[in-house]
């Protein structure tokens, strides 16, 4: 077991200017799950392969516990990509499909059947051992693929989308018992994924990159709470969190008939660069449907309603007086709010509802920066 | 109506609505439309197609459900798979053909299948089987004599240099992601998968390694599951192979791209460096040469090496496009043609054109219809050169090509199985999992001159 540690470090690809991953600090606890999530092209994927030694560092270093891995050959680096290769073999058991590879390495014969046993109590595969793969289910060849990861014993294990090539149903599956395993053997975990969802279900810690850059890394429950920037806020949870640009008069951020109070503290932190605005996010959860006529209420437009049974959502535009001015945006797209309604109590599309945002649900953000305000 | 939701988008967003689930929306995406794909079922998961549809050909070890089909005369490998991995092979798979890596032709993708009942089914990524191509199961099990087994990991220690010359990581290197074609005495090695895999600009050395070090892990783990189902002769050392392709690699990385010093005065070793590359089937693009300051000493090293000499310079000579080292025993044969009809001092194109009209053509036109499709012409004509060679030396003369190709014919030919598509089964016949027909690679006259078909010529 170990930590992982990068430390300013730095990957430029040959031929060009920016760095992919840009000056990474990151430390990771031992034993600790922690997740890289953004969109592509963030650098998620390059800072684990620099991690696991198939990218070059041109900047800063790389440490796995106390040792400085960063010219170490990947082999030598003690870590096991899950999932990179995981067809079985079927003229051979299970067992030996587990510990084919200690095998190779010259590991004692009894050795390698203790640590396949081992491993199997814990994937729940003890009575397969002997059987062949063509007898398991598909989770169960997924579990024996995580057994050859295991057995070998590794102080850091890496994967990198490895939910990415299965069905929707299998990935839900294996994404709960990567989990649930993760915690249960306690290694050092790095997670590569796109997906906010399975950030959010499965990482102790997100870490999430945009352009090469950390935008910021905390538990989940942080992420969705007390989101650092603009980014971050519009990237995790789903749908996504509206965001629109208010403006700031007397303490009050408003945009047509829709009003945000604002504490003082927070119109201090405004800057000439703002411009006297301030960017505002609420998730689709933070809005009440209300009466029409409502004070500070926003119309909303209905063009889709998507009904999920325990949870409904209304896809609309802002419409009224100002709409424009909003810059509203969402998950759903430039100009599309997204309001979480009674599923029992479900508009028509091209009705108009109206909403107000909740006391103590924004966050506010500056407009200039995007950096979150306190 | 705003844009949301967008159906399709191959951005990882699932959508959780119906919205559209009461239309017929099968997409296929390909450069080569065929209409004649429409005609597969692709209502049925593809674990479930009948028997009627399948060319029953051995498959290699995968993790996804693969199937093989004939359709106009040819065989498609189609692969069952999440649309952004089908998407992201199906374009890696281009750009390879482009870089001129030997690799499966992608064929295309397809998206929006639904079942009868309306239920989503995963998209498919559809390729062009290749014509004469070997699977390892049937190269290796049984009677595999060390040669081959070392020809075969020479084949794929190439294929590995040239994909990590062009900076493809492959990440999956194994014998199952790999097809073997005949290349004279020697294997030609295509990738199949490359699901895993990468391009970059040029590959790190952490990723060569770990390429190089997870090859030799599949490949034994691969030979181990061979020997496990009794299929490999007890004799063969699974970690000696394994450990070959990794030595082998090293050789052949280090004589590309390493770099050489010598003394100002040796300057012939920058020639003999350029020699050395063709032999091993390499062009070289670019090389740099550096001396330090006072002119004594002289650094080379290759910057741009191509594969494939031999067969360009064949293809230019002849327009005939085939593998490199089918491509060498031509052009050796076309040597001696110049110099047994004297035309050294003729225009290399126009004695290349008679050759081929009046030896190449004619042998393959001499060997019967229906047999001459059990082999690819170069490597025919490389097998009768054989076989004549033989004879020869059998019987103090020097048999000439129409005697040889007849001999050819009814003394070897007759009694090869057809290799344009290997079949494991008879077409109709349900597919045993996990049970390949067995192709004895060392019975047939690829095995040099000097040896093992004297039974067949008695």
């Amino acid at each position: 077991m170990a930590t992982v540690t990068f430390d300013h470090a730095t990957r430029v690809y040959p031929g060009t200017e920016r760095p992919a991953v840009d000056q990474l600090n990151l430390h990771v606890e031992d034993g600790e799950f922690l997740v890289l999530v953004g969109p592509s092209g963030c650098g998620k994927s390059t800072s684990l392969r620099m991690l696991a030694g198939l990218e070059d560092v041109n900047g800063g270093s790389i440490l796995i516990g106390d040792r400085d891995v960063t010219d170490v050959q990947p082999k030598d680096r003690d870590i096991a990509m899950v999932f990179q290769n995981y067809a079985l073999y079927p003229h051979m058991s299970v067992a030996d499909n587990m510990g084919f590879a200690l095998k190779i390495a010259g590991t004692p014969k009894a050795e390698i059947r203790q640590r396949v046993e081992e491993a199997a109590k814990i994937l729940d595969l003890t009575e397969y051992l002997d059987r062949k793969p063509k007898a398991l289910s598909g989770g169960q060849r997924q579990r024996v693929a995580m057994g050859r990861a295991i057995v070998r014993q590794p102080q850091v294990f890496l994967m990198d989308e490895p939910l990415s090539n299965l069905d929707a149903k299998l990935r839900v599956q294996t994404r709960t018992q990567i989990a649930s395993l993760q915690r249960r053997l306690g290694v050092t975990t790095v997670y590569v994924t796109h997906d906010q969802t399975e950030a959010l279900t499965m990482g102790d810690r997100i870490a999430v990159l945009k352009g090469g850059l950390l935008q910021q890394v905390g538990t989940p429950r942080e992420m969705y709470d007390t989101p650092a920037n603009v980014f971050v806020a519009g990237f995790i949870g789903s749908p996504a969190m509206n965001i629109a640009t208010f403006k700031v008069d007397n303490g009050v951020a408003h945009v047509g008939a829709a009003r945000v109070p604002l504490e003082r503290s927070t119109v201090e932190q405004l800057t000439d660069a703002d411009g006297g605005k301030i960017t505002i996010g609420f998730r689709p959860e933070a809005l009440d449907v209300v009466p029409e006529g409502t004070e500070n209420a926003m119309p909303v437009a209905v063009n889709l309603v998507e009904e999920l049974g325990s949870d409904a959502f209304v896809y609309g535009t802002l419409v009224g007086p100002a709409a424009e001015e909003a810059e509203v945006r969402s998950g759903a797209g430039d100009n599309q709010v997204i309001v979480r309604i009674d599923p029992r109590n479900v508009p028509m599309k091209g009705d108009t509802i109206h909403v107000t945002i909740k006391p103590g649900q924004s966050h506010l953000f500056s407009a200039a920066t995007g950096n979150r305000l306190n | 109506m705003g844009s949301w939701p967008s159906h399709g988008s191959h951005g990882g967003h699932e959508p959780t609505h119906n919205v559209w689930s009461d239309v017929e929306q099968l997409q296929i995406t390909s450069a080569t439309p065929d209409s004649a794909l429409l005609d597969l079922p692709w209502r049925t998961p593809l674990a479930d197609w009948p028997a009627d549809v399948l060319a029953a050909l051995p498959r290699g070890i995968s993790r996804h459900v693969v199937r093989f089909v004939r359709l106009g005369g040819r065989v498609l490998a189609i692969k069952e798979i999440s649309e952004a991995v089908a998407f992201r092979e199906y374009d890696l798979l281009r750009q390879l053909r482009k870089l001129e890596i030997p690799a499966v032709r992608p064929v295309g993708v397809v998206t929006g299948r639904r079942d009868d009942d309306g239920e989503p089914l995963e998209a498919a990524l559809v390729t062009e089987h290749l014509a004469f191509s070997l699977p390892y199961r049937a190269v290796f099990s049984q009677a595999l004599r060390p040669d081959t087994a070392a020809r075969l990991i020479d084949a794929l220690a190439v294929l590995l240099v040239r994909v990590h010359l062009v900076g493809f990581y492959w990440g999956d290197v194994s014998l199952s992601n790999t097809l073997f074609r005949r290349d004279a005495h020697q294997f030609a090695a295509y990738l199949v998968d490359a699901e895993t895999g990468d391009l970059h600009r040029e590959l790190s050395r952490g990723q060569r390694e770990y390429d190089v070090d997870l090859a030799r892990t599949n490949i034994i783990g691969e030979l181990m599951d061979l020997a496990a189902g009794e299929l490999l002769d007890e004799e063969v050392d699974e970690l000696a192979i394994g450990d070959a392709l990794v030595s082998r690699y090293a050789e052949l990385w280090e004589a590309l791209t390493g770099v050489e010093s010598f003394g100002s005065d040796e300057r012939w070793r920058v020639a003999a460096r350029i020699d050395r590359l063709n032999d091993l089937g390499f062009d070289v693009g670019e090389l740099s040469i550096t001396t330090d300051i006072d002119g004594t000493t002289v650094r080379i090293q290759p910057q741009v090496v191509d594969a494939g000499h031999h067969s360009r310079r064949l293809f230019r000579l002849t327009g005939l496009d085939v593998q490199d080292n089918q491509a060498r025993r031509l052009l050796n044969d076309l040597d001696s043609y110049v110099a047994a009809t004297d035309r050294q001092e003729d225009d290399p194109q126009m004695v290349a054109h008679d050759w081929s009209q009046n030896v190449f053509q004619p042998t393959i036109r001499a060997v019967p219809r229906d047999l001459r499709r059990k082999l690819e012409p170069a490597q025919l004509f490389h097998e009768i050169l054989d076989h004549r060679w033989f004879i020869s030396e059998q019987a103090g003369r020097d048999i000439p090509m129409p005697e040889a190709t007849v001999s050819y014919v009814e003394h070897v030919l007759r009694h090869r199985r057809d290799e344009k598509a290997i079949l494991g089964l008879p077409p109709g016949e349900p597919d045993r999992e996990g049970d390949v027909d067995i192709v004895d690679m060392d019975s047939g006259p690829d095995a040099a001159p000097e040896d093992d078909h004297f039974h067949l010529s008695t």
